[in-house]
């Protein structure tokens, strides 16, 4: 069942995320690439959990392949919820 | 001809604290790290060690392992990387259990949520080669990495296997240890169901009133190096490793067989192994668990390795007096143990020893520790370590 949640929230749900699974707070920003912040396969699958506890939407594997930048994975999630 | 292969750094995380010499010092004065019928590693915070995505991705027996490894290299001078080309360089680090906490949180994730909400870290937490793994990937140790599985001897199997690694020439140094953190409620609950564990909740080995051993957690960390290779680059060596030998009881799941035949004859084929004679031992390291079985079988060992005489005046301590039973670490820590005391010529003692049982009558350093013979003699000792599964590992080391 999806909730509604303005860009703001979710941006910063996925910021707070990236944080606890490691990655430098200074170094998170829209335009970062989940490379450059040391965030692998394993962490997008657990992003796409937090995600979906936190807005129903599911993320598929196949979703989540072209998905490079956090500014993507935002985009992906308010694609979801519209 | 054999190459000789010392110990350059040693590292420990256990319940008497962080730090190898911690470990040594606390013991030696008669600490105990035992509380409420547990030994843990209470005064390790992961995150003083770790960087926030470590302690996420590890078990917290991966997190002791990782710990004790820095403070190994740091003690070996490894500070600034491997001075050794990386693929000459191995990491073997056995545990009993592996990451038993990961396992049972998540089961109850999958019972209370859903198998949609497991985490994709699990397995890569929980799997039992997840120490050697990570240590590996942490310093750039590209040679050969494994665990080694042999519940409480698993830390010296991999201490033997790094040994013979370098004697064989496919490595010129390898890491090497044991980590467990198996106080998870299904563990605890498991083995008491068993009655392996005490009741009355004390360590105390070789004693006639000890009801079991002690759970503890923790990790021992050792850096071994071709002895040539570690002169010419200007190391000190803590101690020789001369020798190692394992064998197996084959006689039941869990029982030692109770006369120690398999146990003796690893004893016996360490000191073959090392090249040097009963006499030249100068203390051992026992594995006394404090369950009725093991004290008594490992006592009956030692006297068949040693000789009945010999047996009589040797110092034999069990450092799980101290600690608990740090099953897959054990091996491992107990090592680190045995080498501190025959640096520093002491022998810890036997805690909470008080009450002799018929038969059981080595000098088993009872309460305080004692100086080693000192002198000219080489300070040589026996560390010996025994699983479930009737797997006996002994080690033979030289102080330097």
């Amino acid at each position: 069942m999806a909730v509604t949640a303005t860009r703001e929230e979710i941006e910063s749900r996925v910021f707070t995320a990236l944080e606890e699974f490691g990655a430098e707070s200074d170094q998170i920003n829209p335009d970062a690439t989940f490379e450059s912040l040391d965030i692998d396969s394993l962490d997008l699958v657990e992003l796409a959990q937090i995600v979906e506890d936190e807005y129903g939407v599911q993320l598929k594997g196949e979703d989540m392949e072209d998905v490079k930048t956090v500014r993507q994975s935002v985009d992906l999630v308010m694609s979801k919820l519209a | 001809m054999t190459r000789s292969v010392v110990i350059t750094g040693v590292g420990a995380v256990t319940p008497l604290g962080v730090g190898a010499r911690t470990l040594h010092e606390r013991w030696s004065a008669g600490v105990s790290g035992i509380e409420d019928g547990f030994g843990r590693a209470s005064e390790f915070e992961p995150k003083d060690h770790l960087s926030t995505k470590e302690v996420r991705r590890s078990d917290r027996f991966t997190q002791l392992a990782l710990a004790a490894a820095q403070e190994a290299l740091e003690d070996a001078g490894w500070d600034g990387g491997a001075p050794y080309d990386p693929e000459r360089a191995a990491c073997v680090i056995g545990t009993g259990i592996g990451g038993i906490g990961t396992l049972e949180n998540q089961h109850i994730v999958l019972r209370e949520e859903g198998a949609e909400r497991i985490s994709p870290l699990s397995i890569p937490l929980l799997m039992a080669n997840a120490a050697s793994g990570v240590v590996a990937m942490k310093h750039n140790l590209r040679g050969q990495s494994f665990g080694t599985v042999s519940a409480c001897a698993a830390g010296a199997h991999a201490i033997g296997q790094a040994l013979r690694m370098i004697q064989n020439g496919e490595a010129d140094a390898v890491v090497t240890g044991g980590a467990e953190a198996a106080l998870a409620d299904v563990a605890i609950a498991a083995f008491a169901a068993m009655g392996a564990t005490s009741e009355s909740g004390i360590s105390r080995p070789f004693d006639a009133r000890r009801d079991g051993f002690v759970m503890g957690e923790g990790a021992g960390a050792l850096v071994l190096e071709r002895a040539d290779a570690a002169e010419e680059r200007g190391a000190e060596p803590l101690a020789h490793l001369l020798g190692y030998a394992a064998t197996s009881d084959a006689h039941h799941l869990t029982a030692p067989e109770p006369s120690g035949r398999g146990a003796a004859r690893a004893m016996e084929l360490a000191l073959k192994d090392a090249g040097i004679a009963a006499e030249d031992v100068l203390y051992v390291n026992a594995h006394g668990t404090s369950t009725p079985l093991n004290d008594r079988a490992e006592t009956n060992a030692i006297k068949t390795a040693l000789g009945e005489e010999l047996a009589a005046k040797i110092p034999v301590s069990s450092t799980k007096s101290a600690i608990g039973h740090l099953l897959g670490a054990a091996g491992a820590v107990e090592a680190i143990a045995t080498l501190l005391a025959l640096r520093d010529r002491i022998a810890p003692p036997t805690l909470n020893y008080g009450e002799p049982e018929d038969g059981l009558d080595l000098d088993y350093v009872p309460n305080e520790a004692r100086p080693l013979q000192n002198g000219d003699v080489r300070a040589i000792g026996l560390s010996n370590a025994f699983g479930f599964g009737g797997h006996n590992a002994v080690l033979c080391l030289e102080a330097s």
